[in-house]
């Protein structure tokens, strides 16, 4: 990565209030703080560079775990629970003179529809990309950034600024979140009116349970066999067959990949 | 004659000088943070700890306890009397006898320091400390000959007589090299300096409690309000984060390198030196680099390049992180520390900062602690399945009797399957014996012990009040734990808290209580027959917690004779699995758990015995062909008369 030195870009991260797949309990949403860590490798080397916008309740105890990833602050627009933070959010973004705007792919908790994203670029007119891997430069408004496909591929896509990123799962995970900086933080709130969001009033929420699958029947006698059925799926997917290649290359391929799997430090 | 006049200035000079050092050492260890003790009693309690505590620690090697005895011994008489004969001139030849007879006893002292110095072992510390025996020979020899005069022996004049200028010039040399280094180099920072601090350092020691044979293991809680404080920071970043005592503490150090001869991480060839990192604590509080140090390295780590500060951030180029993390925690180098150094709360305390205000747990350590906040436990499991381990085991909650004489705490090896194996057989041997217990199913929470050895402390003390929060509901005398880190934490580290859920409740380690049970004849045991067996010592019930008897005693009782290993008891050694180290996990060129694994084979037993699932799981790991690896109460159910079979079969019907 290596961010636009000329120009001071202002990256915005919105954050949510996550919630635990185990416990249940809240915590720094996943793809959120992969959001967050991602604003701060870009703008490491500006002072406060990054801003972290949440829409809800100042003293929700979740927000202080993203403040332990080392943020000074954290700008929460104070709103009802029961009211639709799209319109405030995209209210102070259009104020806030954003370059790029991070979010994650969809929130923990509430509703989590994964809509917040796109319903704030079409408020503002900006590009919206999803599921984004990482941001690999921005040069003269022009960002490149590498989207998350399916079985580890990344589609390198240009966009202009300003714009809007989902951050999927596949982007760097979130640094540490240490407890002194988080007590320290600080959270400079802003009262904000918003609409009721009356729609989702109506709405009974329930835990979400996977569907059960049914259970493939596999006629192994031994232990490998079973192992081998378990397992067979993803075997002939990814790699690359490498014949051409000489020694030195196909060597090389072999190490990169222990080195990449962590086989090797 | 000029001696009148020379030598009484030069010893009144040597000894201004060194209260002046004396004076600038004390501004030193004062730059560090308030602690709570008691000068006065410290101080009349020091002599008696310097002949107790300390030489009990110093005679576990007689030659050396002989040998410091009659030099130190030796040398604090005769500096006394040096004071009365030659500075103030008291002319009895009572005292000169006196004085020639401690420098005697001094002088053989040192040659037997000299002595063992001619071939040291590795571990000790050479540079300044390999002239220590000579400067203690100038100095008995140079006073001996300027004392002779006045005990008789010579007449006054021999001196001018004899030898003339030539011998006035060789002992007035003697006489500044041996007050050079034994009044100057005390305070200055030569090898004297541990009698000095080390005097001081038994006054002053952080855990008075460990005076008079007693123990004091626990970790002390970390003041969460310095988070919000102007200037607060949470652990200790720079030297003067540290207590005033700690500092003086380290400043104790003989560089014996005991520590390091007995440090698993060590000896495992990752980057840890328990002496090396006192050493480097001294650098910081005094500023400096570590280039004159002469001891073993960090493994892998070259000496010279390390600079530090009292204010400068420790991990700043003083000291590397992965050195505070390959610590197991084992209090090995505490135990054998002759200058009842800290060595352990040190570490920890660096680890908070790294932890708690950097952020920077290597390895999974983030993740498990993210996992033990999230979950209470270090694996993420879902809170709700704690207890699947015994859903056939039909065991009663305490949310359900609300009392029993006896709460069994099963920690986090209820989540792990090896472990459950213990608990299982634990759980039968409580049936066998009849004992009125319950658990507390899945309002028992993960103990702590995990996340306050990765410097977590915040984290600790939110579930020590919580699990306190739980266990005060209910009504039990004792809790019994297979699992000694959670026994230590239950046992010495919850009482910081204010709560009064442990008030009247005796904490056990299972080998203990199932001793008891064995020893009132409650369980019934067959001989064990089966092979050679040995037994390790986890660290979290010997070291911490001084349980050496107990885990033998039941071994015997199944008429089990125990080949000990040669490092067992106070000496044994880690598995390597404690103070979150593999998790950690640190590189070196052993692994701790292979070398345990190499003392229990050389004893040629077919079984290792152990108390603790970390232990098994460690020792486990360790590649076959090997001993088997079984715990206690594992080996107990193997052997059980009188059959829980029928007490079982009896339940089913
Ligand atoms: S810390 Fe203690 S055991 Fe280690 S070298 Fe110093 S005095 Fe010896
Ligand atoms: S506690 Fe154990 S691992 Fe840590 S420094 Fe001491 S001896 Fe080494």
């Amino acid at each position: 990565m290596q961010p636009n030195s000329s120009q001071k870009l202002k990256i915005v991260t919105l954050v949510s209030v996550g919630k635990h797949p185990q416990s249940g309990r809240v915590r720094r949403a996943d793809q959120d703080s992969r959001a967050v860590e991602l604003g701060l490798r870009l703008s490491a080397d500006q002072a406060d560079g990054l801003v972290v916008l949440h829409a809800g309740d100042p003293n929700e105890p979740s927000l202080r775990s993203y403040a332990g990833m080392g943020l000074t602050a954290i700008n929460v627009l104070q709103l009802d629970p029961a009211a639709d933070a799209v319109a405030p959010l995209g209210e102070q973004l259009h104020q806030s003179g954003a370059d790029i705007v991070l979010t994650g792919v969809r929130a923990e908790s509430g509703e989590g529809s994964g809509m917040l994203p796109y319903q704030l670029a079409e408020k503002l007119g900006w590009s919206i990309v999803p599921r984004v891997a990482d941001i690999v430069s921005v040069k003269e408004g022009v960002a490149e950034v590498l989207q998350a496909l399916p079985r580890g591929q990344r589609r390198a896509v240009k966009v202009r600024l300003p714009f809007i990123a989902s951050i999927d799962t596949a982007a760097p995970m979130a640094r540490q979140s240490a407890f002194g900086p988080a007590q320290r933080a600080a959270m400079t709130v802003t009262v904000v009116n918003a609409e009721t969001d009356t729609l989702r009033q109506s709405w009974h929420e329930a835990v979400a349970k996977k569907r059960p699958k049914r259970l493939k029947v596999i006629k192994a006698k031994t232990a490998a066999e079973r192992f081998k059925a378990a397992t067979a799926k993803s075997q002939s997917e990814g790699g690359r067959i490498m014949k051409q290649e000489s020694a030195g290359e196909q060597a090389q391929a072999i190490l990169d990949l222990l080195v990449e799997e962590g086989v090797l430090r | 004659m000029i001696f009148e006049w020379l030598h009484p200035l030069l010893i009144a000079t040597a000894l201004l000088l060194a209260v002046i050092g004396a004076v600038r050492r004390v501004k030193l260890w004062r730059a560090g943070q308030p602690d709570q003790v008691d000068l006065m009693a410290g101080l009349m309690a020091m002599p008696g700890r310097y002949l107790h505590d300390l030489h009990d620690i110093v005679e576990r090697d007689k030659y050396m306890s002989r040998t410091h005895a009659a030099t130190g011994g030796g040398f604090v008489l005769s500096a006394l009397l040096i004071m009365l004969v030659h500075l103030l001139g008291i002319d009895s030849q009572i005292l000169a006898w006196a004085l020639l007879a401690s420098l005697a006893l001094m002088f053989v002292g040192a040659l037997f320091v000299f002595k063992r110095r001619l071939n040291p072992p590795s571990r000790i510390s050479k540079g300044p400390w390999m002239r220590l025996p000579k400067s203690l020979l100038a100095f008995a020899v140079g006073f001996f000959v300027l004392t002779l005069p006045a005990a008789g022996v010579l007449s006054d004049g021999f001196m001018s007589q004899v030898g003339g200028v030539l011998l006035t010039l060789v002992l007035t040399a003697l006489i500044i090299w041996g007050m050079g280094e034994l009044f100057f180099g005390m305070t200055w920072g030569g090898p004297m300096k541990h009698a000095f601090a080390g005097a001081l350092h038994l006054a002053f020691h952080r855990r008075q409690e460990r005076f008079g044979g007693g123990r004091s293991t626990g970790l002390k809680p970390l003041d969460l309000s310095l988070a919000t404080e102007v200037g607060g920071v949470l652990g200790v970043a720079k030297p003067t984060d540290f207590k005033w005592n700690q500092l003086l503490g380290f400043d104790a150090c003989v560089q014996c390198g005991k520590c390091e001869a007995v440090c698993p991480a060590f000896a495992a060839g990752q980057p840890l030196n328990p002496k090396k990192l006192i050493q480097d604590m001294v650098v910081g509080l005094a500023g400096g680099s570590d280039a004159k140090y002469a001891g073993s390295p960090y493994p892998g780590i070259e000496v010279g390049n390390a600079k530090g500060g009292p204010n400068q951030i420790i991990t700043d180029g003083l000291l590397a992180p992965e050195t505070l993390w390959s610590c197991t925690t084992c209090r090995a180098c505490v135990e054998e520390c002759p200058m009842m150094i800290e060595h352990v709360d040190a570490i920890v305390d660096m680890r908070r900062f790294l932890t708690m205000e950097k952020g920077s747990t290597p390895n999974k350590g983030a993740e498990v602690l993210d996992n033990i906040i999230a979950t209470d436990n270090p694996n993420g499991y879902a809170p709700a399945s704690r207890t699947h381990w015994a859903a056939d085991q039909n065991l009663p909650l305490m949310r359900d009797v609300k009392q029993a004489e006896v709460l069994f705490w099963v920690s986090d090896g209820a989540f792990d399957m090896r472990s459950q194996r213990i608990l299982r057989a634990f759980v039968k041997l409580l049936k066998a014996a009849k004992v009125d217990f319950a658990v507390l199913g899945d309002e028992e929470l993960d103990c702590g012990d995990v996340a306050r050895r990765l410097g977590d402390d915040a984290t600790f003390q939110n579930l020590a009040k919580r699990n306190l929060a739980v266990l005060s509901q209910y009504k039990f005398s004792k809790i019994v734990t297979t699992d000694p880190h959670a026994y230590h934490c239950l046992r010495n580290e919850y009482n910081d808290f204010g709560s009064d859920a442990l008030n009247g409740v005796e904490v056990f380690h299972h080998t203990t209580f199932l001793n008891s049970l064995v020893q009132q004849g409650s369980l019934q045991l067959d001989p064990f027959i089966g092979g050679k067996v040995t037994y390790h010592d986890p660290c979290y019930l010997g070291r911490y917690n001084g349980e050496y008897e107990a885990p033998r005693e039941l071994l015997r009782s199944m008429g089990i004779e125990i080949a000990e290993m040669e490092r067992s008891g106070f000496r044994s050694r880690c598995c390597g699995g404690g103070g979150g180290a593999p998790i950690t996990d640190i590189p070196g060129e052993r692994r701790i758990a292979d070398m345990r694994m190499e003392d229990a084979n050389e004893t040629g037993a077919e079984l290792v015995a152990v108390g603790c699932q970390q232990c098994t799981a460690m020792l486990e790991g360790v590649v076959e062909p090997r001993p088997q690896v079984k715990d206690i109460a594992e080996i107990l159910v193997g052997q059980l008369v009188d059959p829980t079979a029928n007490g079982l079969a009896k339940e089913v019907h």
